[in-house]
């Protein structure tokens, strides 16, 4: 199955870039490209087989509940082009969740 | 012999007798960036001053018997998508130009623990993401040996830093390949540990389950020096080990006859450049001569690995990369209206077309209706890529496989073509998707470039990587070659 | 067609904070206000090369809050990303659960609506799932939509949450309102939350569908945000259902959708449709290891859950004697059973005088004054001192009333109010003696009353002699001195 410019705008949207039409002719062709390549996975047999979402044999690994010191309010904004106070502004926001 | 073409054991044994100082060290390291680095392109920040203050107060701890170690005073070059507080972190990327961590990442505070000095930041393509540097969004990076060569990536500018004598060892990251390609292409050592044995808090995450630091040296004994600087548990990491970090150096000169290399008939199939082939093949001789069992062996699943990888690796990446949205920190486009116009035109101006693609496949191979067929299916031919693994682990101490297909490539040969350039991984992802560690080193050259050979072990052998791969340096006479780099220094064909 | 001829059913999804001291995921304190932005860190603010690392005490609260709640443990569990771009998301996804949640398959029982047939109605609970806050937006204007920008303070990001979701079983909105509470009873007892919804700490979004009467297939459904306490919705859900009931009787479809409760116009409004509802793109978080729980540990952090609301009212009834209503207003609030409970634990004397005085003064006090059990002055150790001075007959049971409404205002210990204001009982029959010639002097008509055979102005008279010492006489001994004195 061939992903449309269709389907590229949709993923686009969906991981938040901006995309020019030159930009969205090319990724339809590249990403057909690596899909093709990707597809020879399907060959592989993995019925009933486990998913490795992790390589390492660990579990339970956590930390105890005890307060550490934050950043100072000046570093905490620091990177931010768009400090208002001790806030960090953004455009008005249209997609209410 | 110039100071800067020593390796790292001889400047530690040099500055412990107090025949160098780090402070003459320092300068003379500078002084080569300064000569060799416009052409090389190997540093994105040199903090000059920083490694100047910082070597005078080795010397001064030395002088008074405090030094933190016999490395105090050294310096060396550090990938820049590891955190360094105060010091500006880039990843090669539009994105985060001017972004100064509050942070050191844990390998730089290892680094720093024991006296070394971060001479500078290296080039990558962005985000690590590539297999030549080429995708860097801040400049150029040539490979030492032949200036119209890619250095190999993600890791290019670490490679060259040392192959260029601009650094004595680096630190690299390593995802699908990344140290390791490299140093193959530059003809130097590079390591992937195993999987959880170096901590990843604070190196920018590009695919969480398969992101690895690593060493990259002149040699075998500095790779077992530097990988003992980094390895170790951090509770920031909850996939790191809590393990005990052997003294790899001291363990180097064990006699490996009676060892098991297995060479996978796989690693050797179409598309490995018959050059490559051979010279590995030479090795695997040679490595019997020193008393080791060569067999073939088959992993299978390894036809599929790469495919997995791309995969797994973007769907991670297209979630590590989300929170560049602008609001906190880095790349913030202007004079958008709402939020997500603002998100949706800085991730359009801050990544460079490598990183928007593996967004874009990571993304669609998460979406609804599509996890299955990709991101779990990838997942379960990893699951049985390990088991491949597994079984021939069983019978031999480590496989041998070239690193790369080919020697390095001419520059802009592969950057409009991606599938072109992901073939170059072919050979390395399947270690960063079993979790096993890899070393890759120097075999042979072919045409003035050197031939870079992988030994691949089970979890936590490195202490047995090493050791093979120094008794083949050792009997293969490797590396008393030097990269040409400039006129000055001997050869330089295409300068 | 009346809203009676349809079947409501309801189904709740409650997010609850979790009381840790630390984060989720980092070190950060998770104390509510402070400056913006100071309680945050590379981690919590997600800046490039962090990486999260559980914290021990929310997985056991939220273990503890699956207990309560009749949950079956999960022996392997694992956590997500639920992936979404806004503001207040840092790393612009949320770790979450979503196929393995911690706790499943539970159960809360509540008095069923009256109206429905009243009896007990047992609702289930799906699923308990932990998962981190968001941070929180600042709006320009005056609601989000006509902001100019909004501000993010990210103090709040990362605290540890448990989402609980019930069955549709829920019949009324009323239904819904008692399930709220009787959870936010179980939470509050377990310790694990504080169910603070002015604060945030616990939120509720409700999904709402309509069916005709012995129908058995589910109407279409829709979810409802924004409700700011218990009242908003049971209100939010009758107008809904109300909604929904027009649109069906009008053989208009109920489109599946989002709406906003609008606390101003006491109405629901248009969100989106859930067509529009995004991809979250949900995936197993590499840089978090499965989470195991062994039957041990469910078993060890069964023995930290406290005695329960049942449980507790069952205790108060069988052992204290208290009355069954009294029991069960006391265990309806847990500050206030713990406050009974720390005086009974002072107190020598009967739990059952303490139930009065909690009850009775107390209540009516802390009603009066509208303030919360928890920041009642009056310690149980004054508390009990009070009832002691009573019991020793220091002091009468009505100028008690008169020092614990002192003690109430002022936090002062009762001794020191009865000995400033000369409050101490005169039992002294010298002292009582002249009070009592001065009243019979005063009163010769009530005293004839009684010569004459009417036995009941002996408590005017008593009364009398209470006033003239302003409540400080010991009855008991004036009413025996005045029985003397008349010769009964």
């Amino acid at each position: 199955m061939e992903l449309t410019p269709d389907d590229v705008k949709r993923v686009a949207e969906l991981a938040r870039i901006e995309l020019t039409e030159d930009e969205t002719r090319a990724f339809v062709k590249d990403l057909n490209d690596i899909l093709r390549y990707v597809n020879r996975l399907q060959q592989v047999d993995t019925e009933g087989v486990e998913p490795a979402y992790h390589v390492v044999p660990l579990e339970n690994v956590m930390r105890v509940d005890c307060v550490t010191p934050s950043l100072p309010v000046d570093e905490a904004l620091d990177g931010t082009t768009g400090r208002s106070g001790d806030y960090f502004k953004v455009p008005r926001i249209l997609d209410v969740d | 012999m110039d100071v800067i073409d020593r390796p790292l054991y001889e400047l530690a044994r040099l500055l412990e007798s107090g025949e160098v100082s780090a402070e003459e060290l320092a300068v003379e390291f500078l002084s080569r960036i300064d000569k060799v680095d416009g052409i090389v392109g190997a540093f994105v920040t040199v903090d000059r001053e920083g490694t100047l203050s910082g070597a005078r107060m080795a010397d001064k701890a030395r002088r008074a018997g405090e030094a933190p170690s016999h490395l105090a005073g050294i310096p060396i070059a550090v990938k820049d998508n590891m955190c360094t507080r105060g010091i500006e972190t880039t990843c090669s990327s539009k994105m985060l130009r001017g972004f100064v961590p509050p942070y050191d990442a844990h390998v730089v505070e290892r680094v720093k623990a024991a006296g070394m000095l971060v001479i500078g930041k290296t080039n990558l393509d962005e985000f690590a993401m590539g297999s030549s540097t080429e995708n860097s969004a801040l400049r150029v990076t040539r490979n030492p040996w032949n200036l119209q060569r890619v250095p190999g990536g993600s890791s290019g500018g670490s490679a060259a830093a040392v192959a260029a004598s601009e650094a004595p060892a680096a630190l690299g990251s390593d995802t699908g390949g990344s140290v390791r390609v490299p140093a193959s292409y530059c003809g130097i050592v590079g390591m992937k540990p195993t999987y959880g044995l170096v901590s990843r808090y604070g190196v920018v995450a590009y695919a969480s389950s398969l992101d690895q630091v690593g060493p990259l040296a002149a040699n075998v004994r500095d790779c077992a020096i530097m990988l003992r600087v980094i390895a170790g548990h951090d509770p920031r990491d909850s996939m790191s080990i809590d393990a005990e970090i052997p003294d790899y150096e001291a363990q180097l000169g064990r006699d490996i006859a009676g060892k098991v290399i297995g060479l996978p008939k796989e690693y050797f199939a179409e598309g490995i450049e018959p050059g490559v082939r051979d010279a590995v093949l030479e090795a695997a001789k040679q490595l019997s001569k020193l008393g080791v069992e060569v067999e073939e062996v088959s992993l299978p699943t390894v036809e599929y690995a790469l495919a997995a990888y791309y995969i797994i690796a973007s769907s991670e990446a297209s979630s590590n990369l989300a929170r560049f949205d602008g609001v906190r920190y880095g790349h913030r486009a202007e004079g958008a209206v709402d939020s997500v116009s603002m998100f949706m035109k800085t991730r359009a101006e801050g990544f460079g077309p490598e990183v928007k693609r593996r967004i874009m496949m990571g993304t669609y191979s998460l979406s609804a209706g599509y996890y299955d067929a990709y991101y779990k299916k990838a997942s379960q031919v990893r699951s049985t890529l390990k088991s491949d693994f597994d079984r021939v682990f069983e019978r031999c101490d480590a496989l041998l496989t070239p690193t790369a297909p080919t020697t390095a490539f001419p520059i802009g040969e592969r950057i409009d073509d991606p599938m072109s350039m992901y073939m170059s991984d072919v050979c390395t992802v399947t270690a960063n998707l079993a979790g096993i560690p890899g070393i890759s080193l120097p075999c042979g050259w072919q045409d003035g470039l050197p031939i870079g050979m992988q030994l691949l072990g089970k979890r936590f052998s490195e202490a047995t990587l090493l050791q093979l791969a120094y008794a083949y340096e050792q009997a293969a006479g490797y590396p008393s070659r030097k990269a040409p780099v400039t006129k000055d220094r001997g050869c330089c064909s295409c300068h | 067609m009346p809203l009676t001829d349809y079947e409501i059913v309801i189904g709740l999804e409650v997010h609850a904070e979790l009381k840790t001291e630390s984060k989720a995921f980092c070190g950060c304190s998770t104390k509510f206000g402070g400056r913006p932005n100071s309680h945050v860190c590379p981690v919590c603010l997600g800046l490039p090369g962090v990486l999260p690392v559980l914290n021990r005490k929310a997985l056991e609260y939220a273990i503890l809050a699956g207990l309560a709640l009749n949950c079956r443990i999960a022996e392997r569990s694992r956590f997500d990303r639920k992936q979404y771009f806004y503001p207040d998301l840092p790393k612009a996804y949320q770790i979450s659960q979503l196929d393995f949640p911690i706790c499943s398959n539970g159960s809360i029982d509540i008095p069923a609506d009256e109206e429905l047939g009243g009896g007990t109605r047992r609702v289930g609970i799906t699923r308990v799932h932990l998962e981190e806050e968001a941070g929180k937006l600042v709006h320009s204007g005056s609601g989000i939509l006509d902001s100019e920008y909004s501000l993010a303070d990210y103090n709040r990001g990362g605290i540890p949450l448990i989402e609980i979701v019930s069955e549709p079983d829920i019949r009324s909105p009323l239904e819904a309102r008692r399930y709220l509470e009787q959870l936010k009873l179980l939470l509050q007892y377990t310790g694990v939350s504080d169910c603070k919804m002015e604060e945030g700490s616990l939120r509720c979004d409700a999904n709402i569908s309509l069916r005709r009467k012995g129908e058995s297939k589910l109407g279409v459904r829709c979810e409802i945000k924004n409700m700011n306490s218990f009242k908003a919705v049971e209100a939010a859900l009758q107008q809904e259902a109300e909604r929904q009931a027009e649109l069906l009787d009008s053989g208009e479809p109920v489109i599946s959708q989002t709406r906003a409760w609008d606390e101003a116009t006491g109405t629901t409004v248009f969100m989106r449709t859930k067509e529009t509802s995004s991809d979250y793109r949900y995936f197993p978080d590499p840089d978090l290891a499965p989470i195991v729980v062994t039957a041990d540990m469910v078993e060890e952090i069964r023995r930290r859950l406290p005695e329960m609301p049942d449980e507790k009212r069952r205790r108060y009834v069988n052992e204290f004697q208290i009355p069954e209503y009294d029991a069960s207003l006391i265990c309806g609030s847990k500050p206030l059973a713990d406050y009974f409970d720390s005086v009974v634990a002072v107190y020598e004397g009967s739990p059952k005088t303490v139930a009065n005085w909690v009850m009775g003064e107390l209540l009516r006090l802390v009603n009066q004054e509208k303030i919360e059990v928890e920041s009642v002055r009056i310690t149980p150790r004054q508390f009990a001192a009070l009832l002691r001075l009573v019991d020793e007959g220091v002091i009468s049971g009505s100028i008690a009333k008169t020092v614990f409404e002192e003690m109430f205002a002022t936090g002062e210990d009762p001794d020191k109010i009865v000995a400033r204001k000369g409050l101490k009982q005169i039992s002294d029959a010298g002292e009582l003696a002249s009070i009592i010639d001065r009243v019979l002097a005063a009163n010769s008509q009530a005293v004839e009353s009684i010569k004459s055979g009417n036995q009941k102005a002996v408590g005017f008279l008593v009364g009398q002699v209470m006033k003239e010492t302003h409540g400080k006489a010991n009855p008991q001994i004036v009413n025996k001195l005045l029985k003397e004195r008349l010769g009964l």
